[in-house]
């Protein structure tokens, strides 16, 4: 009959029927280390989740700053314990509300973000003190950070207080998730300006996010995941250091962001060799001294794209097994996705049942109860090391192309994660990759119409958001808003630092659009090259 | 002759792992593939399709912009009398596909969609479009 394929992870590598300790080679104490110590194999952190447990912060964010803001203390109210921004893509885009490209996705994908005194409505009655933040904010991160830290001190936070994480990731923008403004160049220099102004002035907040999870989502594989990433990392780092800061000075305040699949135990290696990977490159290439700078610490957020259209409570089984895959790798944070997620954002009984999954999982399951449980078994430690060796050869090939900026403007990165995608899909259509009510178990009477409530956006949100915008344009001083944004205009030009002028000018009432047309101006804008 | 085929993101939506998985697989069936990108603004599109005289214009939305961007081009098509069909797909409620239909957009894929059915639907467009008079 059909061909037998032979067992093999879902990256390509063959599994054996047992796994014994004749699979691993010498030397696994050290490879391993101790939890908390170099190189982490076993986690970032001695006592891992005994300490503390994992961040639940599940990505929110739709309308204007007040149905947001309306989300966010949904969320707190069910016991999440940070929170997670998402932005329309007129924000992700440097568009303001009334602008012609942003007519249609005004607050859908994510709130909408004007003004600075749109972020202080977006936080109202969330001390910035207590609840840690995260943004999912690329292009545009400077500006965002520039309005978040103008909230915060509308609210008398200090700097030094503030926990969260910007995204600020623009490399992956270009790879996959492609809401990319400015070219590489200009980009680059942007998000390290980011990185070295955050590093100097907010002890507690990660001012990068370095992303391999949407070149996942876009179709490569977990080691190509995890070379792109730490290509990335090594891309930002030598950034930083050509700048003429020491690694020691920015390191420890990079974090990761990884994808977890239904994989559970590639999954599980993947992170665990991540971890290892970054102690190494940190000793190794740049020379750490100190112990934090290679200490990897990620976020989590579960795979929408093995999640599926048909039966959709199926997806509910698929995010707690890439739930607890995050959990067994280690995760500081995580996110689990709704269940209605081939639809719409989550509603807010799918947002609920994403929170209670991770809550189950830490407080039912005992998983956490002890650091590192797959840590030594005999198939989990192989295939560590083989994710290890694979990753690094992909790594070499990076390295060999320029690095990873360079292998972006070639295409190859971009071509690698378009590959991998279409072979999925193949193996979708021709049933050779099992999908349970796909391609496999299929129920032939399901009925569109007994589909989960969905969440539908109010149609006059981009109305009142130009409304409110306007408003807040026609009460700013035009004279101190126009000095301010020219003093962006000449840090951006000349070699300084973006940030302190874009804090004077979102204070002074600048807008998103404003300022990212300063940066058009003075950077231009990419277009993508053709991808074959 | 093979099938001409315009493929473009409409819109701000940067979601581009489908489209590019059904641009490779309308090759790989024959189709001759022109895609345009990200962000292409609808008289871009339509200026496209009348220069590379395509026989069926898809284009993929994953934003929940698909009906303002779908409703976009199929006027301006009409305004400029080009008679070629559109498909649309992405992320699209099961309510709004009949909207969409309604409106006269001539396939429609949302996510879940089986590719050989794409690809099957499309090139069945596109030998629709050729027999034209």
């Amino acid at each position: 009959m059909s061909e037998v394929r032979e067992p093999a992870t879902d990256a390509g590598i063959p599994v054996r029927e047992v796994y014994t300790e004749h699979d691993l080679a010498s030397g696994l104490a050290e490879r391993l280390g101790e939890p908390g110590r170099p190189p982490f194999t076993r986690g970032p952190y001695p006592t891992m989740y005994r300490g503390r447990m994992w961040t639940m912060r599940q990505f929110a964010g739709f309308g204007s700053p007040e149905e947001a803001n309306e989300r966010f203390h949904f969320l707190l109210q069910r016991g999440q314990t940070a929170l997670s921004v998402a932005f329309d893509l007129p924000t992700q885009l440097g568009y303001d509300s009334d602008h012609p490209a942003a007519r249609a996705e005004v607050g859908r994908v994510g709130v909408a973000i004007d003004t600075a005194d749109d972020m202080v409505d977006l936080f109202d009655g969330l001390p910035l003190d207590q609840v840690s933040v995260n943004f999912t904010i690329n292009a545009t991160a400077p500006i965002i950070l520039a309005m978040y830290l103008v909230a915060a001190e509308r609210q008398g936070v200090a700097e030094e207080s503030l926990a969260g994480t910007l995204q600020n990731d623009i490399l992956k923008e270009f790879l996959a998730r492609k809401t990319f403004v400015f070219p590489p160049e200009p980009s680059m220099r942007l998000s390290c300006d980011v990185i070295e102004f955050a590093s100097g002035r907010l002890p507690r907040f990660n001012p990068i996010s370095i992303t391999g999870y949407h070149a996942r989502e876009a179709g490569c594989d977990a080691i190509q995941e995890l070379a792109l990433t730490l290509a990335s990392a090594i891309a930002y780092s030598d950034a930083l250091v050509a700048r003429g800061l020491d690694f020691d000075s920015f390191a420890p305040r990079l974090s990761f962001h990884f994808a977890t699949t239904m994989d559970l135990f590639e999954e599980v290696a993947k992170l665990r060799a991540a971890r290892r990977m970054w102690a190494r490159i940190a000793a190794d290439r740049f020379g750490a001294g100190d112990v934090n700078s290679g200490r990897l610490r990620f976020f989590s957020g579960n795979s929408g794209t093995t999640l599926t259209a048909q039966q959709p409570l199926n997806n509910i089984v698929r995010s707690t097994i890439q739930c607890l895959g995050a959990v067994l790798g280690g995760a500081q944070s995580i996110h689990v996705m709704g269940y209605d997620e081939a639809y719409e954002i989550p509603s807010e009984e799918a947002v609920t049942l994403s929170l209670r999954t991770q809550q189950i999982v830490a407080l039912e399951s005992g998983v956490p109860r002890t650091v590192d449980p797959l840590g030594g078994s005999y198939y989990v430690e192989a295939l560590t090391d083989e994710i290890e060796a694979r990753a690094g050869e992909v790594l070499d090939e990076i390295e060999a192309l320029g690095g990873a900026v360079a292998a972006l403007e070639q295409g190859v990165s971009q071509r690698w994660v378009a590959a991998s995608a279409y072979r999925i899909e193949r193996e979708i259509a021709d049933g050779t990759r099992p999908r349970v009510g796909v391609n496999v178990h299929v129920d032939p009477n399901e009925d569109a119409a007994a589909m989960p409530e969905l969440f539908s956006l109010d149609p006059s949100i981009a109305e009142r958001q130009v409304a409110r915008m306007a408003e807040r344009v026609a009460a700013r001083d035009g004279s101190a808003c126009a000095a301010a944004s020219a003093a962006v205009e000449a840090a951006a030009r000349g070699g300084d630092n973006v940030m302190p002028p874009l804090i004077d000018a979102v204070r002074a009432g600048a807008t998103l659009g404003e300022l990212s047309d300063v940066f058009r101006v003075v950077f231009g804008e990419f277009r993508e090259p053709h991808p074959w | 002759m093979s099938p001409r085929i315009v493929l473009a993101k409409p819109g701000l939506d940067g979601h581009d792992r489908g489209i590019k998985v059904i641009a490779m697989a309308l090759r790989d069936a024959g189709a001759e593939v022109i895609y345009l990108g990200l962000r292409r603004t609808v008289p871009e599109i339509v200026a496209a399709a009348l220069e590379d005289d395509a026989d069926v214009i898809g284009i993929s939305v994953l934003s929940g912009a698909h009906l303002a961007l779908a409703d976009d081009l199929l006027r301006a098509l009409a305004a400029e009398g080009v008679d070629v069909p559109v498909a649309v797909g992405g992320t699209i409620p099961e309510a709004d596909v009949a909207v969409l239909r309604r409106s006269g957009v001539a396939a429609v894929y949302p996510v879940g969609t089986g590719l050989h059915e794409v690809v099957n639907g499309v090139l069945a467009l596109a030998a629709r479009a050729e027999v034209r008079p």
